[in-house]
């Protein structure tokens, strides 16, 4: 009796006295509209630094990989992966918001594999997850190789993917084992780049997998990014150079919203739908883009200093889909 | 008491405690089934200076860390003091520097390490309410609208009542009863609400109301049952006085809880309808004394009992909101008035003079009067 009041008494303490503050030092952040402000407590903002995440988006950002490379007897080049899916990772995907990613080679988005029309791309892929996953690629391809209904079972099922590289231009890559939405928000996507044989004007040439997760499954997402963190190239600006030829490969990945966009500050530039045409469709600020549209944004600036680049759903942009440029002279 | 019945009494306490740590330590992996989910309610949310700040707890069964504030579900850089690791039922203070608009409705959110988002809707914006001078003169003239001066006018009714033969007394103080069983609903009603919308599931606010509520209605049994054997009618109407008291006290946080959240038409209607409400308690405190000589000293501190509670309880629902502390006390209201009410009707019972058709009639026109001034209001 004597105890069962005891802890009525605790908890009802505990219930009508606010927490009484222990701590003494005191921090400072900066608002959205600049205002500098000072707590006792803790910074609740999504500011991410290199020790506290587990994907490194200024990594992805240039990051192509371009496979093992063998010229074969014919003279064709043959590129070799290995892929490896898992579904049991945790991820911090915005700062201190942990969620069960689902990966290609361990990150979210997948790597960005590359290649030029006509090669030979073969995919060794590995299922480590817990689940049956697949590799579909937007392409052309036959349709065994399409990882529709090839299923790769669970714990170490294997796949050869093979097909050769085409169309040129810039595609997607997801698991496309039902339920499929489930399989693709998770994270299980990423970038296939197909280069014409006579290549591209030289430039700095960035990937961009414009996503977005539903950490509290309620079918709408939390949060939005380019390359998966929040908020990331905000608060760490892209460094480019003055005058120099920047080419955007974007995809957009988020599921849910009907529609995504990408709109830059201070500039144009000439699009390029899906990539498959050397002349660009539109010179524009402002693309739209419904799931898995994607395509080239080639610019350059003029002027140095910072420019935001971010979704014109600025609802996207609020919950971490932007980002800067900072054009240095 | 011998060593040996003290330990016969400690003994199952020590036993129950062992129990009940090994079921919520390691112990519980054998046994418990399911995924434990967090929860957090939003208590509490004030519009200050170009800053929102919103008072959060814990409420589900395990620890959280919060991470990330919103308004409107956009992601605002924020603070929480005094820090994101909330234990069970812990507290915290979450401050959104945000340039906010008078009177337009907000959905304030907060993010915790799972990814799971909480959040609670505000009405419509307007500046949290400062313990001032101003302010506090305002609150308590609300209390004295709402509680002193309808009693008074209430009591006005005396001299009429005193005129009565004991027949039709009877009759009026089975309106009081009346009156009381319905305010006693009411405030269960209201209470009932407060904890749907503002409490936590793991807080039981049902429950909270079934304990408040008995615990009044036995404190009041006991006084009464000690002071009972003599001065029955003044007994009564004291404790009528204290009952209706307690009564106005939740009437007082709920105007000072509307005030707070700036609700305007809200707390206008609730002015209106606890005024003339209140009028009829003002009956319920004169009829046992309509017998009695020399009552206006009497009267006036019964008046006060009853009323002033009303200015004490708009002051802590305006500046202390706390939907707990709101609850417990609409609660403790019913459980007051229902005493009295049966006080009364004994009384009543024991005095064979009146007639039955007069105590029902006088019951349900008591119940009708009741909902028709609060369906005017």
């Amino acid at each position: 009796m004597a105890a069962s009041i005891g802890v009525s008494f605790v908890i009802f303490f505990l219930l009508i006295t606010p927490h009484s503050s222990t701590a003494v030092t005191e921090q400072t952040f900066i608002t959205h509209s600049g205002a500098v402000i000072s707590t006792t407590g803790e910074v609740l903002d999504p500011l991410y630094t290199e020790a506290t995440f587990e994907f490194d988006p200024d990594e992805f950002l240039r990051n192509f990989e371009y496979g093992r490379v063998t010229i074969q007897p014919d003279g064709t080049t043959l590129r070799e992966y290995t892929i490896i899916a898992r579904d049991d990772q945790i991820q911090e995907i915005s700062p201190g918001v942990f969620y069960n990613v689902w990966t290609y080679n361990g990150t979210v988005p997948g790597p960005t594999i590359r290649a030029t029309e006509g090669d030979t791309v073969r995919i060794h892929f590995i299922n480590q997850g817990s689940k049956q996953h697949t590799m579909h690629f937007h392409g052309i391809h036959p349709a065994e190789m399409d990882g529709v209904f090839e299923i790769v079972g669970p714990n170490g099922g294997q796949f050869t993917y093979e097909f050769e590289a085409g169309p040129v231009g810039v595609h997607p890559y997801h698991c496309h084992v039902m339920p499929l939405e489930e399989h693709i928000i998770h994270g299980l996507y990423g970038v296939f780049i197909v280069d014409p044989i006579q290549g591209r004007p030289a430039a700095d040439e960035m990937v961009m997998v414009l996503n977005g997760f539903d950490t509290d499954f309620d079918g709408e997402n939390n949060f939005y990014a380019a390359n998966t963190i929040p908020f990331y190239y905000q608060h760490h600006p892209i460094q480019i150079s003055l005058n120099q030829l920047i080419r955007i490969y974007a995809v957009n990945m988020v599921e849910f919203d009907p529609i995504n966009n990408f709109h830059l500050h201070g500039n144009l530039y000439h699009y390029y739908p899906t990539g498959t045409d050397t002349v660009p469709s539109t010179y524009t600020d402002m693309i739209t883009l419904s799931q898995t549209e994607r395509g080239i944004l080639e610019f350059y600036y003029s002027y140095p200093g910072q420019y935001v680049f971010h979704a014109h759903k600025v609802e996207f942009s609020e919950k971490g889909w932007v980002g800067t440029f900072l054009v240095l002279d | 008491m011998s060593p040996k019945t003290l330990a016969g009494a400690i003994i199952p306490f020590i036993l129950i405690t062992i129990l009940v740590i090994y079921i919520t330590g390691p112990g519980s992996d054998y046994i418990i089934i399911g995924t434990p989910l967090p929860e957090v309610t939003l208590e509490r949310i004030d519009f200050v200076e170009n800053e929102i700040q919103v008072t959060i707890r814990n409420t589900g069964p395990i620890p959280v860390q919060v991470v990330q504030a919103d308004v409107n579900d956009r992601i605002q850089p924020s603070a929480i003091e005094p820090d994101g690791n909330l234990e069970r039922f812990e507290t915290a203070l979450v401050r959104i520097p945000f340039f906010w608009n008078e009177a337009e409705p907000y959905n304030l959110g907060i993010t915790i390490h799972d990814g799971t988002r909480f959040e609670r809707d505000v009405s419509a914006a307007s500046p949290a309410v400062t313990p001032d001078i101003q302010t506090t003169t305002k609150f308590a003239l609300a209390g004295v609208y709402i509680g002193v001066i309808p009693v008074f006018i209430g009591l006005l009714w005396l001299p009429f009542i005193r005129k009565l033969d004991s027949k039709k007394l009877g009759f009026f103080l089975a309106i009081t009863v009346g009156l009381l069983i319905f305010l006693g609903i009411d405030a269960i009603q209201e209470a009932l609400e407060v904890s749907q919308e503002s409490l936590a599931g793991s807080i039981n606010g049902p429950l909270l109301i079934l304990v408040a509520a008995s615990g009044a209605f036995l404190v009041l049994q006991y006084i009464s049952g000690r002071f009972s054997s003599h001065h029955t009618k003044i007994t009564a109407a004291v404790l009528v006085s204290i009952g209706i008291g307690l009564h106005n006290f939740g009437e007082g946080l709920a105007l000072g809880a509307a005030l707070n959240l700036g609700s305007v038409a809200f707390s206008a209607s609730l002015m209106v309808g606890f005024a003339i409400h209140n009028t009829t308690e003002g009956v319920a405190i004169a009829s046992p004394l309509s017998r009695q000589k020399n009552v206006l000293p009497k009267l006036i501190i019964l008046g006060m009992v009853a009323g002033a509670p009303a200015i004490l309880g708009t002051w802590a629902g305006g500046f202390a909101y706390s939907p707990i502390f709101i609850v417990a006390f609409l609660a403790a209201g019913a459980g007051a008035i229902f005493q009295v009410a049966i006080a009364i009707s004994q009384w009543m019972l024991k005095d064979n003079t009146y007639h039955s058709y007069q105590i029902c009639g006088g019951i349900f026109l008591g119940m009708i009067i009741m909902y028709a001034t609060g369906i005017l209001a």
